[in-house]
């Protein structure tokens, strides 16, 4: 038996084939979703895939957090349901208070397309637990609102609980407040992150690393195990 | 036809990079004087049906929800017309 994953399809999402790729790779059975569509089809997670859903026109994610699917994924979310937001996934899981803070355009103005390392911060979330923590890994970032932010409360509160579940390394590639690349819940069931693990997933492609797999192999895991 | 104007600004401790883009970009055009820039989003509604307490009440939630981001973004709900000129309706 292995877990159906899930990949939410936005007008104007790009990454969602990617996404269900990476988790077929993983061994999981991957399951196109349907932003109209309030069905999740009975998967056992939900992964929010990059790109400019409803063309980012109010603010990144805005709109997209109030489409049908979104209304069952923030209610199964906080019934305990593993959720992962890649890049503009972040942005929806923000913009729909699901993860605290706020994405905003990047410091220096322009579009970002990089390998970018980071070291993984926490690895006990549902979606990081086949890494290790202070483990470096490298893996595409292609953004323009990528610029992580919230108020010094929110952010001495993530830290305290371990919440920042990655950091960028060497550089910091948009202005994120303390190099914030990725944050999880307090259960660790949803993760949010601007980096893009569904890319670096197959030696062939990309970075000719295979960093990201961890997350769908993370979340396989603990969904066949329990 | 009334129109509410709904003004989403940056919170002051907020980065704002465009802003700073265009200020930067004001003395070379021949614009001095100009300390700080702060770029925001300006919505028009066109109300149907009078804009009283209720329907104000609505836009508020509207803007506090969906038009704004109050974890970065404040707010500022006016009525601006209560009626267009020259509208015959």
């Amino acid at each position: 038996m292995t877990a159906r994953i899930g990949v939410v399809t936005f007008p104007g999402t790009l990454d969602d084939r990617d996404a269900l790729r990476a988790a077929r790779l993983a061994g999981a059975e991957p399951v196109s979703l349907w932003h109209r569509d309030k069905d999740l089809k009975q998967v056992d997670a939900v992964v929010l895939a990059g790109g400019f859903s409803y063309g980012d026109y109010l603010r990144a994610g805005a709109i997209s957090r109030f489409s049908p699917v979104m209304e069952t994924i923030i209610e199964q979310a906080k019934a305990g349901m593993p959720v992962l937001g890649i890049c503009n996934g972040f942005q929806i899981l923000t913009e729909a208070h699901l993860l605290p803070g706020a994405m905003l355009r990047n410091n220096h103005l322009h579009f970002i397309c990089r390998d970018q390392k980071l070291r993984v911060e926490n690895a006990e979330t549902a979606w990081t637990s086949d890494y290790t923590r202070g483990q470096e890994i490298e893996v595409p970032l292609k953004n323009m609102d990528g610029r992580y932010v919230a108020d010094e409360r929110t952010l001495d509160e993530l830290e305290a609980e371990g919440r920042v579940a990655f950091r960028y390394l060497d550089v910091n590639p948009n202005g994120s407040l303390r190099d914030i690349a990725g944050i999880t819940n307090a259960a660790g069931n949803v993760v949010g992150l601007m980096p893009h693990p569904e890319h670096a997933v197959e030696p062939l492609i990309g970075t000719g690393k295979t960093d990201g797999l961890g997350f769908f192999t993370s979340i396989l895991k603990k969904l066949v195990n329990a | 036809m009334a129109r509410v104007v709904v003004d989403v600004m940056l919170k002051p401790e907020i980065l704002d990079p465009q802003g700073q883009a265009v200020q930067r970009a004001l003395p070379r055009l021949g614009f001095d004087g100009i300390a700080d820039v702060r770029q925001g989003k300006r919505f028009e509604l066109e109300v149907e049906g009078p804009v009283d307490d209720a329907a104000l009440a609505r836009i508020h939630e509207m803007a506090e929800t969906f038009l704004a981001n109050t974890v970065i973004e404040d707010f500022t709900v006016r009525v601006e017309s209560t009626e267009t000129a020259g509208a015959s309706s």
